[in-house]
């Protein structure tokens, strides 16, 4: 381990912290810089060890290179400095993405959106089909498989983004800010069943949010980071047992994790 | 206090969705009585202009005679017109070839389209007019000539807005077709040609009409002899008899061609993206 690991720094020394560490290593970032324009450091020096079965928060304000980040980690930047490593090696079906917005393509029915990542493989619809319903269901969405995204509501068709990234089962889901641009009951259910259906495929998630509730509520792990340049400021450990629930969210550790965090967030953007 | 029974909701229809499925109704009446009323009323003007002043019917006929003139030239003027809708259909099927398969061009090289995309807006920028007497000298066949025509005016809206159809993919959608190694191929059809489509269809709408425009227009350049007389050169040669009521019994023609096909293109766009394209929905407000 390098001296820049994050987890050296980690604030509490509770039993999750070894287990989290304990867990077997899936991707780590290595003195990434990530310069635009010859001028613009969008990140510097950024050290990040995503291990397996992690649900890890990007935090920061905006404009720190967390989608940046993201983009690197999805090859579609390259790193100005610096490297990234998969553990076991990296291949195209390691990675599922949700972006802000659903994106989806409007002429496919909501079936033939999950379809994609298959389609793209060369397989065929009717060899991947089962995937594609099991994915549906596991969203809540079984009945809708022959609907357009446009006659979806905003969740549900955010639902249907989350289904299409998780349906090829890869190790690692990225996603950016997914539920920013949704109602707050909506964003609540929605984070539950996030929760929920990581159990169930049982992968790695790193989550970009700007919300110290929501990182709280859904992570183990939250990296807090910091702008100009973009870096890693300190690392959060939330150590509550999964599942979580509604009664998390009311609890005293819940009220301590998201000020444990909100300082963090603080300290990032210099106050 | 009185506890209301949810499942007893009075779904009556209130004062305002009255008001408004009236108002829908009325519109969708109006949208085609209103021009027929219209239509009824010029013509029933038309016809007492020339009454009440004694016009006589080689300066402006009345429409009774125009329609007459329709009736008894119909063999003339159809077969007129089957010329003219040739051109303008196959005129129109090349543009759509030519304009949609430069724009993939284009989009699928760059270099092409610096090098080529100046000459396409140059040629439809100067006026179809000029050109086609120097076509109809180089070129053989008189048909071949008048597509061409018909071809240059017609081609440019389907290039120009399929290329930015091609242009404006959502970007995350790229985004997520690159995190998943979507080849070009892969990219090109099953993410930019149906982004294009809303593009490529408003494109087809314009030149369907300009295709007509070219198709006078190179009849009237072309000249009679060699492939028989299109609707055009019925109105010019009706022009040199005074014939007026055939000039507006063909005049008529082009225009019910005009309509026609605006109309067969609207409808295939719209069964196109009904399912999926917001242009498509009608969403009441
Ligand atoms: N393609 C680009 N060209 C130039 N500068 C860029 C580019 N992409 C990002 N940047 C800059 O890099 C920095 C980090 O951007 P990034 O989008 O990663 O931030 P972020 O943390 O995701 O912000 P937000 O929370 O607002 O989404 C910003 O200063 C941004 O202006
Ligand atoms: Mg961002």
């Amino acid at each position: 381990m390098s001296a820049t690991d994050p987890l050296m720094n980690a604030p509490q020394p509770a039993p999750v912290v070894s287990s989290i560490s304990e867990r077997p290593g899936l991707l780590s970032l290595r003195g990434v810089d990530k310069v635009f324009n010859g001028d613009v450091v969008a990140l510097k020096d950024l050290n990040l060890d995503v291990r397996q079965g992690d649900f890890m928060s990007l935090l920061g304000p905006s404009g720190c290179g967390k989608s940046t980040a993201l983009r690197i980690i999805s090859d579609l930047l390259h790193p100005t400095r610096g490297s990234v490593e998969w553990a076991g090696g990296h291949s195209q079906n390691d990675l599922g993405v949700v972006f802000q917005e659903p994106t989806l393509m409007p002429w496919a029915t909501v079936a033939k959106n999950v379809y994609l990542p298959f389609r793209l493989q060369g397989k065929s619809y009717a060899s991947v089909k089962d995937e594609i319903l099991e994915a549906l269901k596991l969203v809540g969405l079984e009945k809708f498989q022959n609907a357009y995204p446009r006659e979806l509501s905003g969740g549900m068709k955010m639902r249907v983004s989350i289904a299409r990234a998780m349906v090829t089962r890869p190790r690692l889901i990225l996603m950016d800010e997914p539920f920013a641009a949704l109602d707050e009951i909506t964003r609540f259910k929605l984070n539950n069943d996030l929760l929920e259906l990581k159990a169930k495929i049982n992968c790695t998630v790193i989550f970009v949010t700007h919300s110290v509730f929501e990182s709280v509520f859904l992570s183990d792990r939250i990296v807090v980071m910091a702008a100009r340049p973009g870096r890693v400021l300190r690392e959060v450990q939330v150590d509550a047992p999964y599942p979580r629930d509604e009664v998390f969210r009311t609890s005293a550790e819940y009220a301590a994790h998201c000020r444990a965090a909100s300082d963090a967030l603080h300290e990032a953007m210099g106050g | 206090m009185a506890v209301t029974d949810p499942t007893q909701i009075d779904t009556a229809p209130d004062a305002d969705e009255i008001a408004r499925l009236r108002t829908r109704r009325l519109e969708k009446f109006g949208k085609y009585a209103l021009p027929l009323i219209v239509m009824a009323l010029a013509i029933w003007f038309w016809d007492r202009i020339v009454v009440w002043n004694e016009i006589p019917h080689y300066i402006l006929p009345g429409p009774g005679r125009v329609w007459d003139t329709l009736v008894t030239d119909w063999a003339i003027l159809f077969d007129a017109a089957k010329l003219t809708a040739k051109t303008t259909i196959l005129a129109l099927i090349f543009a759509v070839i030519g304009g949609a398969g430069l724009a993939i061009l284009f989009n699928q090289s760059k270099m092409v389209e610096m090098s080529f995309y100046p000459y396409a807006v140059i040629l439809q920028v100067t006026p179809v007019v000029s050109i086609a007497p120097l076509i109809f000298i180089y070129v053989e066949s008189k048909t071949a000539g008048m597509l061409l025509c018909a071809w240059i005016v017609a081609f440019f809206p389907v290039l120009s807005s399929t290329t930015l159809g091609l242009n404006s993919v959502d970007h995350n959608l790229r985004d997520l077709f690159r995190i998943y190694g979507a080849t070009r191929w892969q990219r090109l059809t099953m993410l930019q040609l149906p982004s294009a489509l809303p593009y490529f269809l408003g494109g087809l709408k314009i030149a369907g009409g300009l295709s007509l425009i070219g198709a006078v227009v190179a009849e009237l350049v072309a000249g009679t002899g060699g492939v028989g007389a299109g609707l055009a050169m019925r109105i010019q040669e009706a022009g040199y008899r005074l014939n007026i009521a055939r000039m507006f019994a063909a005049l008529s023609m082009i225009a019910a061609m005009g309509v026609f096909l605006f109309a067969a293109l609207s409808i295939v766009s719209h069964l196109l993206l009904r399912k999926w394209h917001e242009s498509a929905l009608s969403r009441e407000s």
